[in-house]
Parts: C-alpha cells; structure tokens; sequence
C-alpha cells in the first residue's frame, strides 16, 4: 500500500504540497513514483518562473517514459532541489522528503481547499487502479 | 484507467505475473507485465548478468505445410529460407512489393514440408490475412497456432545452466539460431537457442496449459527471490534489452514506409535466391542506393530521447527517433533514428529535439551492446 503523509495536500496529477505559511513544498507521491518505476531524469522549472494550478512545470522520466509534473496550486518558484539532478533515484526512495522537487510563493491560499487530504487521495488511488 | 471497447487478450500466464505482483499495461490489445517490483532497471542487469525469464506468448505462431512450404515462405519473406537444415530458424521479414516491412519474424523449420513463423503479436491477424491473399498455385496448408503456444524466453549467462536442470536434451548441443524438439519439466517443447536481448538464452515453446508449470519450475530452478537468481522481466527491460543491442522492433525502427535496406536489413535481403515480394524495389534500391538510414545515437548532453522527437542536424530538422531511452547497462542515453544517408556517419554530431530544446547527441556504432561470446555457440 502506498504512503499517504496525513499533513500533505494531494492533487489528482499525483502531486503533493506541504504548506508552512505562505509557502508551499511540492513533489511527487509514493503512488506515482511507484506507477512510474525507476526515475532516472528529472526536468525542473527555474526560480522566478510562474507556475499555474494544474500547469506543467517539468518532466519526471523512467526508463519507459517521460512523464508531465502538474503544479498543484500557483506560485512563483522560490526554491529547486538540485540535488534531484544527480540523484533522481531519490524520487524513488523518499518521494516526501530527499525529494522534494521545488518551493513556491503561493498565489491565493485558496487553491490549497479544493486539494484532497490524505484520506480523499487514497481513496481516489484505490478507484483508479481498480 | 481507460476502458478499452474490446477487452485485453490475456496470455495464459496472466494470473503468474499478477501473483508477483506486476504491473500490466495494455500491449497492442494484451494484457502484458511491463515491470514486477524489483523494477525495470533491476531486471534488465539481471539479465544481463545472470538471467531474466520473459512471457512472450503474445508472440503469433502460423504454421506452413505441404510440399511447397518453402518455395512459398520463400516468395513471400526476404532471407532465403532453402538454406535452413533442419532444426534451424532465422530472422526474416514478410515484405511488401514496395520492399518495406509487414513484419519481421523467425521461420523455423521443423522438416521440408513444415515451417513455423513466429511473427508480432500485433501484427499476427495482418500476417495471417497477408500470407492467405498472397497465396498462388504451391500446395500448402497454412494454420495459425497462435493460441496453441506458449512462449517462454530464458535469457542471459546463466540461462542454459538453469534451464538444462530440467531438461534432458543437451542445450549446449544446439546452436545459436537451431532449435531441438525434446521436453522440460517433462512438458514437451520446442527449445531454441534465439532471443530479444543480446544474450545467450533459449525461447521455449509448449502447450499453453502447461505454461505455468513452466514458468514456475524455471524461476524454482533459477533462484527466484534470490539477489543472483533468475528473475522474472517484463516488457519494459525486454525494450531496453533490446534496444541495448540495437534489434529492431517493429512499429519502431521497421514498419510497411521503410526498406529493408534504410533499416540495416540487408543481411536478411538475399536478391539472388530468385523472386520474391519487393526483390526488384530492393535491388534498385541497393543499386541506388537510400536516402534515409537508421543510425545509433548516444545522447551526450543532458536529456533522454524518446521515440518520435526530431532528430536536428545543423539545426534542421531532418529526421526521426525511433527508440529512445536511457540503456541501463551502458548507463548513456541511446537511441535509434532515421537520418539522411549523407549524414549517416559514425561521429556525426546531431542534436535531438526534446520538448523544443535541442539536446546534443552523437551518431555512434550499433550494437551498442555486444556480448562476450563463448566457444560453444
């Protein structure tokens, strides 16, 4: 089963943000790198770049297959975890923490409420992958 | 997920890999393992180094019969199959009278009166209808045998020592590219010593409802579970281990718009065995010569090609990824592409366009990939 942190807001796109004031932390969920396999290539947007709710700010690769990030809510990127470029297993291993993927300045707090909460996303896993 | 309007062929070895817990996709209309949980990149060094067990019965078997079996697969595929002993198989491809590919595919041949092609699961009921409007006056009885089949590939260093403790042929008597008809596990089988890696291994061929009996008596005698057992593979490391050692795969680096010859296929064009499907495009071809040809890229800049993105030269964009992927054992970035012939050269620098950013990459030698062979093959 995969492992859904209780502080987390989950997007559909498989994104999740941690939200400490008016700064948002974003990666991918344990569902999603487990769906997408062995993460090799990490494609991140730069600081200052705007992001919009449910836009594409980057690319996560596996072996198989390029894949879109979708940013879960707007913001202006603050913060890239570089770390993901030499490492990109990360996403693998520690999809909450070693591999956060960027902080943003969030744009209206508002966006984070029509997130799901841990239990809303595991259920919405549950009925996809059935 | 998506639903699909008909609902997936499943091999007879669907319920085997959901109990390892794979996750399946839909391949061209199968229900297929793209990776178990030890991962795609596990599995594909697994094979390489010691041994990776592949359900491949997806895979089409249409049998051919009759006196003038061979005179008629001979007409209508590109290698000569005259030159085939018994109990040997090669590689050959189905063309069309524009010397372009229907499918690529391995004829055995069992006796003079008998062959089997083993052709695309994809391209199985497009073989079929193919092979049976391109019928002329030889005597042949043709049955497609796709579900009498099941297909296991055992591949890697360590392939025939685990697969000879169930058998009592001697596997390191058949030669690469032959096969013997004998049993496993007791089951009978066809056992071939050919395969879709780049490595050393067989490809056993058995009645479905024996297959898993088959499966889980070869991962047992491999070492399942162990760190270097066999380890079951899906389709995602079949690709990459394909890729590795540049074969192609059909939909990708061959389909009905190139040549045999724009494919590096010309071993397997034999114009002088007398007539076949394509022989007189082929031969003009080759007497031209061809504007396009598939080259071997390694990316040399940040960035993996994927099939389908531009191949840039000078800034132009002048050709096509066909497979593109990062290669697990060469740890590059590599790729197949068709680019001009003028600039079809080892060294060339190119660029691939990924997601509208020029990504620099470097026409190299294929395979990418070669094995150390030993004496005994």
């Amino acid at each position: 089963m995969a492992d859904i942190p209780d502080d987390l807001h989950y997007s559909k796109d498989h994104e999740w943000i941690r939200v400490e004031g008016d700064t948002g932390t974003v990666g991918i969920t344990d569902h999603a790198q487990n769906q997408l396999g062995d993460i090799v290539y990490v494609e991140l947007p730069r600081v200052g770049d705007s992001l919009e709710a449910g836009g594409v700010f980057g690319q996560v690769e596996s072996v198989k297959a390029a894949n879109d990030l979708y940013s879960p809510v707007s913001g202006e990127v603050t913060e890239l975890n570089e770390t993901l470029n030499d490492d990109p297993e990360q996403v693998n291993k520690d999809p909450y923490g070693a591999a956060w993927m960027l902080r943003l300045r969030l744009k209206d707090a508002g966006e984070v409420d029509k997130l799901m909460n841990a239990a809303e996303y595991e259920d919405y896993t549950k009925k996809i992958t059935e | 997920m998506t639903t699909a309007p008909t609902p997936l062929k499943q091999t007879p070895l669907n319920a085997a890999h959901r109990r390892l817990g794979a996750r399946m996709v839909d391949f061209g209309g199968w229900d297929m393992p793209v990776q178990y949980p030890a991962g795609t990149v596990e599995e594909h060094l697994r094979t390489r180094r010691h041994c990776g067990l592949f359900d491949v019965s997806h895979m089409g078997e249409i049998e051919v019969r009759g006196t003038d079996a061979i005179p008629f697969v001979n007409r209508l595929c590109s290698n000569d199959v005259t030159k085939l002993a018994n109990g040997q198989a090669h590689y050959t491809a189905l063309t069309t009278p524009e010397g372009t590919v229907v499918d690529d595919l391995l004829v055995y041949r069992f006796a003079e009166d008998h062959l089997l092609l083993v052709v695309n699961a994809s391209t199985t009921e497009k073989d079929w209808d193919w092979i049976n409007a391109h019928r002329g006056d030889e005597t042949v009885k043709l049955a497609n045998r796709s579900a009498d089949f099941c297909q296991i590939a055992v591949q890697g260093p360590d392939a025939l020592a685990i697969l000879q403790t169930l058998t009592e042929t001697p596997l390191s008597e058949i030669k690469y590219y032959h096969f013997r008809e004998g049993a496993v596990d007791g089951v009978p089988a066809i056992i071939s010593r050919t395969g879709y890696t780049g490595e050393d291994g067989f490809e056993v061929y058995a009645a479905p409802e024996r297959a898993e009996q088959l499966w889980n008596r070869i991962l047992e005698a491999g070492g399942h579970g162990t760190t270097e057992g066999i380890l079951s593979c899906g389709l995602a490391a079949r690709n990459t281990l394909r890729l590795e050692s540049a074969m192609a795969l059909y939909g990708h680096e061959i389909d009905e718009t190139t040549t045999l010859y724009e494919a590096n296929l010309g071993w397997i064009c034999k114009l002088n065995k007398g007539d076949f499907t394509g022989r007189e495009r082929l031969a003009q071809q080759k007497a031209e010569g061809v504007k396009q040809k598939l080259v071997g890229f390694e990316v040399t800049d940040r960035g993996i090609a994927r099939d389908g993105y531009p191949v840039l030269i000078n800034g132009e964009p002048l050709g096509r990824v066909t497979s593109g992927s990062p290669a697990p054992f060469l740890k590059k970035n590599i790729g197949l592409a068709y680019v001009p012939v003028e600039h079809a050269n080892e060294g060339q620098e190119i660029h691939i366009e990924v997601r509208g950013r020029p990504v620099a990459a470097r026409i190299v030698p294929v395979p990418f990939y070669k094995r150390e062979r030993k004496t005994s093959q």
